[in-house]
């Protein structure tokens, strides 16, 4: 213990006998901690986002469908509302909230214009626990039952169909015979989305209008579950499963979307390639650092293996001044990032490319999002690989013979 | 003289091997990485602009001014048959053609679903869209007026229908009035982008045009330019080609589409962040060298000073020391991340969840670096620069120095 305290202050003092590249390499160290975690922080934010965003359109964690309704989504592929052993799994206190919803194509005329859209009929009240529609609500409201006669549409769907809240548009879709059913709706709710692509392509009436008017008696296109942690989807995916049988397909938000599934999967190989390119790139400066240091004094360190110093403590020596520079430049690196990003916290305004954002399925606004695991990951990594980076000349050092070193000019 | 300056630096280099090698090597670490990301990112994008337009936008697109944001069918070019003539006789180019596009109804036998209908000039059609040599299955369009339709292939089998089958088209037409036809499918197109296999589908203009009661209208003309560079002087070419009096305008792709290119800025500049700290690290590994190794020269540099040499001569020699470590360093990396991107240009590469993600760009699973001068010689020459940056430092400090007290600097 004592024998550490003394290599601790020698160590401290050995660094700062050449201020200047302790200083230099120490600033190189805190650009470098600070990158890792600044940019971690930012990735994680709009991956996280997007994930979010992407869940309350889905919605949810856990869907169930017909297991062909994926492949061909129309009115034909619908199943029975939950009953039974699903309708207990899905009162389980692991279940946050759940919705079922009928979804299909249909085609949304106004007097002065035709589109394509996505119907979808829904349970208001509990639609209002998974998804984004009812919380963006801009004008009107949002539709007071599953039996409600309005229609919920979004901002730039009206601006192309040139209509209003208030006004009536005829919505056409098939029966599951094939007969194409319409009717007539009143807009009584306008939505806004960031994604443009849904305000487009969405529009919402009650579940039991819709039934009534495909003629499909009480059954659904699909059921919607939220869990607590769209990151650990897998305990509530299995009881769902088990509990919803074999006759309906069950499937966890990263396999509906796969896009967003494989962005989640791939951000953690990311980080870390992230973190040891930055890191490689400060260790040639580490390791040239402590190559300068330990031939500066050749002579000093041949003069304490002759006095009795054992290479290991050479070595030892050698590591824990490599080491205590790191921690320091951690140190500062860490609260540096931290002091950064703690600002942001209310969110970048990158709409300047916020298309281009969109397109990835991303908002126009980042809000940085610090992991403590990112945080550890980061420290550790460093820590680690600059341990084993210091070891080659350390070992060099430790292997000199004395009295060559002595005598070396 | 210049000689003289240009062997003691590279003599003084190679005084300190190792130090020398590894701030050579931090260079080369990072002009590896930077060849190598700047050349996939620049081949990325290219292939991404180059899928992207060559589906469906095309470089440029003459249309009614109100057209691009509000697709109103009422927003036309009059005879647009005849205008792409002119333009393309004006440019002396084929790669031009006419379309239309309205929304309708298409049912088959079993399935009915609402989507955007495109008319196309058959023969024109290839030049400017990829779309006509992904058929699949039958055959593209080839006669202007006949009943026929190509469509996407998820479209296909969401439809149940297959080639030789009829589909019911119901629409409004240019005036608003109901617009019905019957046509033939004759072809399925397989483009692997999803958007567009399923909700795409074409029919021949003149066909379009009876049916929606175009009155020899279209909705726009696509022109493509043989290079991306050109499409700038394009444009002008093409506004000057304009009829007088009717309210049209040309817009260039990133005008149509402004999405891909601030998706392709966003990547850009959030890419740029990672390879500044590369840079910056790289900058503080020469920094540090150069000051130890002018610092440890104290006493030799003491006495050349006062045998007669400038401090601006002894701090050009260290800015050329460093200067011969960029080059090394630039060098070696321009040619081992040059030979990465060349092999893994030939035999491509992919990573798990490329799939995903690329499908949402138009870009194939497997990405192909893009061997070029830019992506080699941009990230090098940056690191080049940053390294003689960062030993002005270093040079200054010469003048400063007092070649009596230098002298007596411990060594």
């Amino acid at each position: 213990m004592n024998q550490f305290k003394i290599v601790l202050r020698l160590a401290w003092r050995n660094l700062w006998r050449n201020h200047r590249r302790t200083l230099i390499m120490l600033a190189a160290i805190v650009v470098g901690v600070w990158s890792m975690i600044f940019m971690t922080a930012l990735m994680r934010g709009m991956v996280d986002d997007m994930i979010a965003d992407g869940i309350s359109v889905l919605p949810g964690h856990v869907q169930i469908h017909h297991p062909d309704y994926r492949d061909d989504p129309t009115i034909s592929n619908v199943i029975d509302p939950p009953a039974g052993e699903l309708l207990d799994a899905l009162s389980r206190p692991e279940v946050v909230a759940w919705t079922t919803r009928i979804r299909v194509p249909a085609v949304i005329s106004s007097e002065r214009d035709t589109r394509g859209v996505t119907l979808i009929g829904i349970e208001p009240g509990r639609e209002r626990d998974l998804s984004f529609v009812a919380d963006d609500i801009v004008e009107g409201e949002f539709l007071s039952s599953r039996d409600d006669r309005g229609i919920v549409v979004g901002r730039k769907l009206v601006e192309k169909l040139e209509t209003g809240l208030g006004k009536r548009v005829v919505i056409m879709s098939q029966d599951p015979d094939n007969e194409i059913a319409d009717r007539g709706f009143r807009i009584v709710g306008v939505f806004s989305s960031k994604l443009a692509q849904y305000e487009e392509g969405f529009v919402f009436a009650g579940e039991g209008t819709i039934q009534e008017l495909l003629g499909v008696g009480d059954s659904i296109s699909e059921v919607a579950i939220l869990g607590s942690d769209y990151r650990d989807v897998e305990g509530l995916y299995g009881s769902i499963k088990t509990a919803a049988g074999d006759e309906v397909e069950v499937l966890p938000w990263n396999e509906i979307d796969a896009y967003l599934g494989s962005m989640l999967a791939m951000m953690d190989g990311f980080v870390i390639v992230f973190i040891v390119v930055v890191f490689l790139a400060l260790s040639f400066g580490l390791v040239n650092t402590l190559v300068m240091a330990v031939f500066e004094r050749v002579r000093e360190i041949g003069l304490m293996l002759a006095l009795g110093m054992t290479p290991r403590n050479i070595l030892w020596q050698i590591v824990t001044e490599s080491v205590l520079l790191l921690v320091i430049g951690l140190v500062i690196g860490n609260v540096a990032a931290i002091a950064t990003i703690e600002p942001l916290k209310d969110g970048i305004d990158v709409s300047i490319v916020g298309e281009g954002m969109e397109m990835m399925g991303a908002s126009s606004v980042l809000y940085p999002a610090l992991y403590l695991k990112d945080i550890v990951m980061a420290n550790v990594i460093v820590i680690i690989l600059g341990f084993f980076a210091s070891l080659s000349p350390a070992w060099r050092a430790s292997r000199y013979d004395p009295i060559r070193a002595i005598t070396k000019v | 003289m210049n000689n003289i300056t240009f062997r003691l630096a590279w003599r003084n280099l190679w005084r300190r091997k190792r130090r020398t090698w590894l701030t050579v090597g931090a260079m080369v670490f990072s002009n590896i990485i930077l060849v190598f990301l700047i050349s996939m990112q620049l081949g990325m994008y290219s292939m991404m602009i180059e899928n992207t337009l060559r589906a469906q936008t095309g470089n440029l697109q003459i249309q009614a001014s109100g057209y691009k944001d509000e697709l109103k069918m009422r927003q036309v070019v009059p005879d647009v048959i005849a205008l792409a003539e002119e333009i393309r006789s004006g440019l002396g180019s084929d790669e031009v053609a006419a379309r239309a596009s309205a929304f309708a109804l298409v049912s088959s036998a079993e399935r009915s679903y609402g989507l955007q209908i495109s008319g196309v000039e058959p023969d024109y059609e290839a030049r400017v869209s990829s779309i006509p040599g992904l058929v699949s299955e039958g055959r593209f369009l080839d006669d202007p007026a006949a009943e026929e339709i190509v469509i996407g292939s998820v479209l296909a089998r969401n439809l149940r229908a297959g080639v030789g089958d009829e589909l019911t088209l119901i629409g409004s037409g240019r005036d608003g009035s109901f617009a019905a036809a019957v046509v033939t499918v004759v072809g399925i197109f397989e483009s692997g982008m999803p958007d567009m296999d399923r909700s795409f589908a074409e029919v021949p203009l003149g066909f379009f045009q009876d049916a929606f009661y175009m009155d020899g209208a279209g909705h726009s003309v696509v022109i493509m330019a043989p290079s991306l560079i050109q499409i700038g002087a394009m444009k002008t070419q093409v506004e000057a080609l304009l009829p007088g009096g009717e309210d049209l305008v040309v817009h260039d792709w990133d005008t149509l589409l402004p999405g891909l290119k601030q998706a392709i800025q966003a990547d850009f500049v959030s890419a740029w962040f990672m390879y500044g700290i590369l840079i910056v690290l790289v900058a503080f590994s020469v920094l540090n060298t150069q000051l130890m190794s002018v610092l440890e020269r104290t006493k030799e540099f003491g006495i050349t000073m006062s045998l007669g040499v400038t401090p601006g001569r002894l701090g050009r020699l260290v800015l050329l020391e460093s200067g011969l470590m960029g080059t090394l360093g630039m060098v070696l990396g321009m040619v081992l991340g040059g030979a990465l991107v060349l092999w893994l240009g030939h035999t491509g590469f992919t990573y798990p969840g490329l799939e995903e993600m690329a499908g949402k760009f138009n870009l194939p699973s497997r990405i192909y670096p893009q061997f070029s001068a830019v992506g080699l010689l941009m990230g090098p020459v940056i690191v080049m620069l940053a390294s003689l940056t960062a030993s002005i430092y270093p040079a200054l400090r010469l003048h400063w120095l007092e070649p009596v007290a230098a002298m007596r600097a411990a060594e």
